[in-house]
């Protein structure tokens, strides 16, 4: 008990319909919740439901052990700000307008802004790195612009809780990371909590404490990412047929081309993942080892390869995978060999590109340096 | 707040209360019968002037500016109000069928009286116009729930201008002679004839709900991000919603009971206003509309008046023409903005 923020038997939806039901959620203040899930299975729905843009159809909610529905809207306003997904229609209004809306909870009956409100909106600006357009019109921006722009708004409201839909969708990787960043060091300075719903899962994986993933209008886990990111889960939850994403390491790959291998890749210690990806996508399969199972090319070998032989990790190689090696660069057309020098722990290897040369079958790679 | 705008609002405010006080003093002046400046101060001042430019100036032409200065605000106003409302920037009281609406129960109310030989008071008209128009934009939104097209939203709006006025022109027909010429002009649009006691009663309607918008000018400006922005920002937005309905139908049914449809004045001014100022913003746009609405019905009523003395025309005719191309101009330009 005691979360900052709570919801209990909360169901989600519209027009008195249940989209979404029994959404249990506990968060500490200055913890960060990303929603994830695939489209349209009730991300936004919720996250509006939590806004108070939606009435919920059952169950409560609660910021700071009060109910979501005692709280005013003025009240509301001074302790949660979003940015959502609808994009906002201005009329002659500056990006620095726009950012000093998010001041309207603390001006007065006519809206003008004091030194302090100024203060907080060069602040916010500041700190998202908008300044250098606080002149432009909001309209004539670019959308990874227009984002950044609504959370220096957001930000300036100077919420408690933040609610954020999407908020990374238009922005490249460099704003991506200074955006995840600016929530963390939010979340630092001022225990600033944050609920989000992310596409990118490899964010989400990395900046996230706790994780919510909806599915099928449900919600099928919450709680940290090492409890919800288990193998295969992601596969499940987005329905994923052709491709793979990698729970442990957060990043995809393409369907293996299929088939019988032709080509055997001698790699290791991240030298051959460039190479996977190139027979995958002129789609030829192949075959590749001997890999430690905790080798750095060992995720993407398993997501690409037809046949991956593996090795133990920190123990040394036995004899009887270098024969099954051996076999599988027989029945390959030809050996591609990534690596320019070998440990002593992978022998091994050398031993197969030596063998792979006295057969002639090294097409690529394979001097040593 | 930058100093250049401010020094550009400074100048819009100086710019239009010129306006304003230059087309009172013509309006006054410029007529079948000359009336000098001098003549004006004199007779403010209580000195003894011409006896019938005393009486023109006191009796007609200063009430009739007067209802130009407050119904051009109202109109403007009302218009401001309907284009917030639907984030439309050509809605109006005139395109979506307020008006007609309006006109269409300030007829039924006149004629019925009138068979019964009662006169009706200016508040009487005020409240029939207000019922007129409230019919009408119950239709409106009706429509734009449907529908969030913005030209379908006129488009409806203009179909219902149209029934209303059909309704209106059946009880035209219907009704005796000596109604007809009254209802006749009033429905084509014009200040004329305006009385003191027709001035008394459209100051107390128009001015207490200007200013009650203008206290709504901080809610507006967040109504303005967008509704669930507007919600976040803890804005009741049932009560500021009704509020816009509810008030902009007071100042165009003030128009219409006063004057009857005015077209295009409220969907031209504020996007002259707005591109004066160089901002949205309520705060400054809402005093500004008023004045710019007061100019514009000072500056086409002298038109009506003059242009093809001594026949007058309707308010209409001349709101119109330079109206309607703003209007068009807005469209081509926003149009334009869109496609950059």
């Amino acid at each position: 008990m005691g979360y900052y923020f709570e919801t209990k038997k909360l169901s989600v939806g519209y027009r008195k319909r249940p989209l979404i039901q029994n959404i249990e959620i506990g968060l500490n203040k200055g913890e960060i919740l990303t929603l994830i899930g695939p489209n349209g299975a009730g991300k936004s729905t919720i996250l509006k439901s939590i806004a108070k843009q939606l009435s919920p159809i059952g169950g409560l909610i609660y910021i700071d052990r009060q109910s979501l529905e005692s709280m005013s809207g003025a009240e509301l306003s001074q302790k949660m700000a979003v940015v959502l997904t609808d994009k906002i229609k201005t009329e002659m209004m500056t990006c620095e307008d726009v950012v000093a809306t998010g001041r309207y909870p603390y001006t007065g009956r006519f809206g003008i802004l004091s030194g302090a409100d100024n203060a907080a909106v060069k602040e916010a600006m500041e700190l998202v790195n908008v300044t250098g357009i606080r002149e432009q019109d909001f309209r004539r921006i670019s959308d990874g612009q227009r984002q950044r722009v609504m959370l220096a708004r957001a930000i300036c409201q100077e919420p408690e809780i933040l609610i954020l839909d999407e908020p990374t969708s238009f922005l490249d990787v460099k704003y991506k990371l200074e955006f995840l960043s600016i929530l963390q060091e939010m979340r630092k300075k001022k225990g600033l909590t944050v609920i989000m719903s992310l596409h990118e899962l490899e964010l989400a994986q990395r900046v996230s404490d706790k994780i919510l993933c909806v599915n099928k209008s449900r919600v099928e886990r919450f709680g940290t990412p090492e409890e919800v990111f288990t193998p295969g889960y992601i596969a499940e939850l987005f329905g994923i047929s052709t491709g793979s994403f990698d729970e442990e390491n957060g990043s995809m790959e393409l369907e293996a081309a299929a088939g019988r291998p032709e080509v055997f890749v001698i790699a290791g210690g991240g030298c051959g993942k460039a190479v996977y990806r190139r027979l995958q996508r002129e789609g030829t399969a192949f075959a590749t080892g001997i890999l430690f199972q905790n080798d750095l090319d060992y995720p993407p070998a398993r997501a690409l390869a037809a046949e991956v032989i593996t090795a133990e990790g920190f123990e040394p190689i036995t004899e009887a995978l270098v024969e099954q090696a051996k076999q599988r660069i027989d029945s390959c057309k030809r050996v591609i060999c990534c690596k320019t020098c070998f440990g002593s722990l992978e022998a091994a290897n050398r031993e197969l590109l030596a063998y792979a040369k006295s057969r002639g079958k090294v097409t690529e790679g394979g001097s040593e340096g | 707040m930058p100093k250049e705008r401010k020094v550009r609002y400074i100048l819009a405010y100086v710019l239009l209360g010129i306006s304003v006080v230059l087309g009172l003093i013509c309006n006054i002046c410029i007529g079948s019968v000359k009336i000098s400046f001098s003549d004006i101060v004199n007779s403010f001042l209580g000195k003894e002037i011409n006896e019938t430019a005393q009486r023109i100036l006191w009796e007609i032409r200063f009430p009739r500016a007067v209802a130009a200065v407050l119904l051009g605000g109202a109109l403007v106003l009302s218009g401001y109000l309907l284009q917030t409302f639907f984030h439309n920037p050509i809605a109006g009281p005139f395109i979506l069928g307020i008006s007609s609406g309006a006109k269409m129960v300030v007829a039924l109310v006149m004629v019925f009286f009138a068979g019964k030989s009662m006169r009706t008071t200016s508040w009487t008209m005020i409240f029939a116009a207000f019922i007129g128009a409230m019919i009408s934009m119950g239709f409106v939104l009706l429509i734009s729930n449907q529908v969030s097209h913005m030209s379908m939203l006129i488009v409806g709006g203009v179909m219902i201008g149209y029934i209303c006025s059909a309704v209106t022109e059946l009880v035209v027909t219907f009704a005796s002679d000596a109604q007809i010429v009254n209802l006749h002009d009033w429905s084509r649009g014009s200040f004329s004839g305006t009385t003191w006691e027709n001035v008394a009663v459209m100051a107390e309607a128009v001015l207490l709900t200007s200013v009650i918008v203008f206290f709504m000018s901080k809610p507006l400006s967040a109504y303005q991000l967008g509704e669930a922005y507007a919600k976040n920002m803890g804005v009741r937005l049932p009560v500021l919603r009704a509020g816009m309905v509810v008030l902009s139908g007071i100042l165009s049914a003030c128009v219409v009971a006063f004057a009857g449809p005015v077209s295009f004045v409220g969907i031209a001014v504020p996007h002259l206003v707005k591109s004066l100022l160089g901002t949205a913003k309520p705060l400054v746009m809402i005093p500004a509309c008023f004045l710019g609405g007061s100019a514009f019905c000072l500056f086409c009523d002298l038109l009506a008046r003059t242009a093809f003395a001594p026949t007058e025309l309707s308010i209409s005719t001349v709101t119109a023409v330079f109206g309607a191309p703003v209007v068009l101009w807005v469209m081509i330009r926003r149009k334009k903005e869109r496609e950059a």
